[in-house]
């Protein structure tokens, strides 16, 4: 999975503050308009967004994907970067909608959408070439490195901007390719597979007892908080920008 | 509510067999990480212009073939085609029974396991004995490979002692050199007494119609020692342009599937023996088996035939992990088989149509492929066919709602806001199929549905 070469950067941005967020995460979202303001831009959040469509396309009910992507597309018209506070949201921009679009008249109206598509951290790091960022957080932390973020820049922009502030170590932990067993969908149709998935990827990022599991994909850690919770052993979970976020409360 | 098969056999999956998988499989992604790592600055560069190699090579595969054909006759070798698995079984036995030939001794080739070969010599009369230590286990105990390099993945070294004794190889003695031992001397007579020796291919050069095997037990060579017949299956799509190319792809998959530099044993094959050439079998047939695949190579799904059979995204799949490979029900496991065994199935598709499900498309497949095939990519594919052709998939919910609630921006908002009725109800009783199976084991957050958007708003106006 891989962006394209050249998107559109500046400060004027728009918003996909995805389903989960809207749903689940209101502190995920808030946090991602903080940071972008914190960094000079100026966030519009088109009222009208829904879901990137993801769901349905993982189920292979293209016809109902497009439906929403379509919707999408209209939503978002501008030439404005759209920024994402989920590499997998992101990654159904840039990559699955042109893929559910091959055979479509209107590929170029979602390409188009898919070439201004910005995960957060990419942004941050690629787009606006922020290297470090300011403030503090003390504490320990395990980065699961979401695998709808494999082959972009990502990952190690996120890992970038949380090495920089003062007082936080990010921890390593084993097998840490391996997938957190959310999956979307796949979560509720393979039930037992994704939650032995999940027990297995707690066991290597509690290992060595950090103070959050921290990643860039809400529904990753929605999928190991809720296990964590279930199994009797809670875990404290943070998307990423809610770092950034805190860590410019605590500056210096 | 139905369940789907492959999360049905993971769930009644021995904990002890699901373990080995886990480590075997585990182990041999570290052991590829570290041996592409050590040799090379870029893999990842290495593994896309492998894929562009074999993607070039499939995609001119009717030039290449007709080379190939050509070089391996100029070699000396007899070239067949066979269309299904049915004509390559009858193919090999044609050429066996003509020769009188009555035992035969093989090396390990998955394309024959494709076919089901063994069951067609047997049935008639046709002694076949598998060579490779693994394969030789697998058909001592009427099993079927669950890895497609490491076949007997699933077992352990005293189910195979238990084997041995059963057999009358020896006492019960799980020590696995003195197991390895007793095969080997097991072998020797069968190698000696065989009629012919059959192989597979990992690669066929049209350019110089050399055939090329990698082992690491060596049992392949034996079996071309002594016998006077050599046949190779070989699927179409196993032809490269030039010798030239090995020089990446063997590279790239001793270090993918075993974490070696090279296989212990690397074997060129020029043809029969001639006057000048004095070693080896006589006659050297070559059957180039099709059994779907120039249809894969018309579908939007031709990637897939760039596989040179590595298994290292069987290893890193953390679905095959869990779930081992007989859970796939087919000869090719893991995330390949989820795209190729359905594909191989041709009119049968449905039957395996619930493969590509079972996988949480994290792409840790596409990042290990030596050959880059974008394999995620392809189970999306095959699900969107699965869609059309109303394929069973059950736990799937249904996204019709979805869709029409996700393209109305009025009724998604008045969704986001009056779901927080959710908050207040106990979950588990709500009759909601797709809810009750992630409450099992996982809990939900609180609802906060148009929290966000009310704070956007309230911004807005100071």
């Amino acid at each position: 999975m891989t962006n394209a070469p050249s998107r559109p950067t500046g400060r004027k941005v728009q918003l996909m503050a995805t389903c989960l967020c809207d749903a689940f995460f209101d502190g995920v979202a808030k946090a991602t308009v903080e940071v972008l303001e914190h960094a000079g831009c100026e966030v519009e959040f088109p009222e009208n967004q829904t879901c990137c469509g993801q769901p349905a396309f993982n189920c292979g009910d293209w016809p109902a994907s497009r439906e929403v992507m379509r919707h999408t597309t209209r939503v978002f018209e501008s030439d404005k970067p759209v920024i994402v506070p989920s590499g997998s949201c992101a990654a159904m921009l840039f990559h699955g909608a042109p893929l559910e679009f091959e055979k479509e008249k209107d590929l170029p109206v979602v390409e188009k959408l898919a070439n201004r598509t910005w995960e957060l951290a990419d942004f941050l790091v690629n787009g606006l070439g922020i290297q470090k960022w300011s403030g503090r957080f003390p504490a320990r932390i395990a980065f699961h490195r979401a695998c709808h973020t494999r082959g972009t820049g990502s990952g190690a922009a996120a890992l970038k901007l949380l090495e920089s502030i003062d007082g936080l170590e990010v921890v390593p932990f084993g097998e840490a390719e391996q997938c957190c067993g959310f999956g979307g969908t796949f979560s509720v149709s393979f039930p037992h597979v994704s939650s032995s998935m999940g027990c297995l990827k707690l066991e290597h990022l509690t290992a060595s007892n950090p103070d959050f599991i921290v990643s860039g994909d809400m529904s990753c850690l929605m999928h190991l908080g809720g296990l964590a919770d279930r199994g009797g052993h809670p875990v404290k979970t943070l998307h990423f920008v809610q770092i950034l976020q805190t860590a410019l409360h605590h500056h210096g | 509510m139905a369940e789907q098969k492959v999360e049905l056999f993971a769930r009644r999956l021995d904990r002890g067999v699901q373990q080995a998988v886990h480590s075997n499989s585990a182990a041999g992604t570290e052991k590829r990480y570290h041996s592409l790592g050590a040799d090379y600055s870029a893999p990842d560069d290495l593994r896309r212009l492998a894929g562009q190699i074999r993607q070039h090579a499939i995609e001119h595969m009717d030039t290449y073939l007709e080379q190939a054909e050509q070089s391996l006759k100029r070699q000396g070798a007899q070239v067949h085609f066979a269309v299904t698995a049915a004509d390559a079984c009858r193919a090999v036995s044609d050429i066996l029974q003509k020769a009188g030939a009555k035992k035969v001794v093989k090396s390990k080739s998955m394309i024959s396991e494709e076919i089901h070969l063994n069951d067609h010599l047997g049935s008639v009369g046709i002694e076949s004995v598998e060579t490779d230590l693994g394969e030789y286990i697998i058909q001592i105990d009427g099993d079927h490979p669950s890895h497609i390099v490491k076949p007997i993945i699933h077992k352990n070294r005293r189910d195979i002692a238990k084997s041995f004794e059963r057999e009358g190889l020896g006492d019960y003695n799980d020590d696995p050199e003195t197991i390895t031992r007793r095969a080997r001397v097991f072998m020797r007579d069968k190698y000696l007494q065989a009629d012919a020796g059959i192989t597979g291919a990992n690669f066929v050069s049209a350019e110089s119609g050399r055939l090329v095997l990698v082992t690491n037990e060596g049992n392949s060579r034996f079996c071309l020692a002594a016998p006077k017949i050599h046949i190779a299956l070989v699927g179409i799509e196993k032809v490269i342009p030039s010798d030239a190319e090995l020089a990446v792809l063997l590279n790239l998959l001793g270090r993918s599937a075993t974490g070696q530099q090279l296989t212990v044993y690397t074997e060129f094959i020029n043809g029969p023996a001639r006057t000048d050439r004095p070693s080896g079998p006589r006659e050297m047939h070559v059957i180039f088996v099709d059994n779907e695949r120039s249809q894969i190579l018309a579908s939007d799904c031709r990637e897939i035939l760039r596989c040179i059979r590595c298994g290292a995204c069987l290893n890193v799949c953390p679905i095959y992990r869990q779930a081992s490979g007989h859970a796939y029900r087919s000869v090719y496991p893991g995330p390949v088989g989820a795209v190729l065994s359905p594909l191989l199935a041709g009119k049968k598709f449905k039957e395996l149509a619930d493969l590509p499900k079972a996988s949480s498309l994290c792409g840790a497949c596409n990042e290990v492929c030596p050959v880059d095939i974008p394999i995620p990519d392809l189970l999306l594919k095959l699900r969107h066919r699965g869609h059309e052709e109303h394929a069973p998939s059950p736990g799937t919910p249904p996204m019709g709602a979805f869709a029409k609630l996700a393209s109305s921006p009025m009724l998604w908002r008045f969704a986001m806001k009056s779901n927080k009725v959710m908050n207040l109800v106990p979950l588990e009783k709500l009759p909601l199929p797709y809810l009750q199976p992630w409450l099992k084991t996982r809990t939900l957050p609180e609802w906060r549905g148009g929290e966000f958007r009310s704070w956007m708003k309230d911004r807005r106006k100071k």
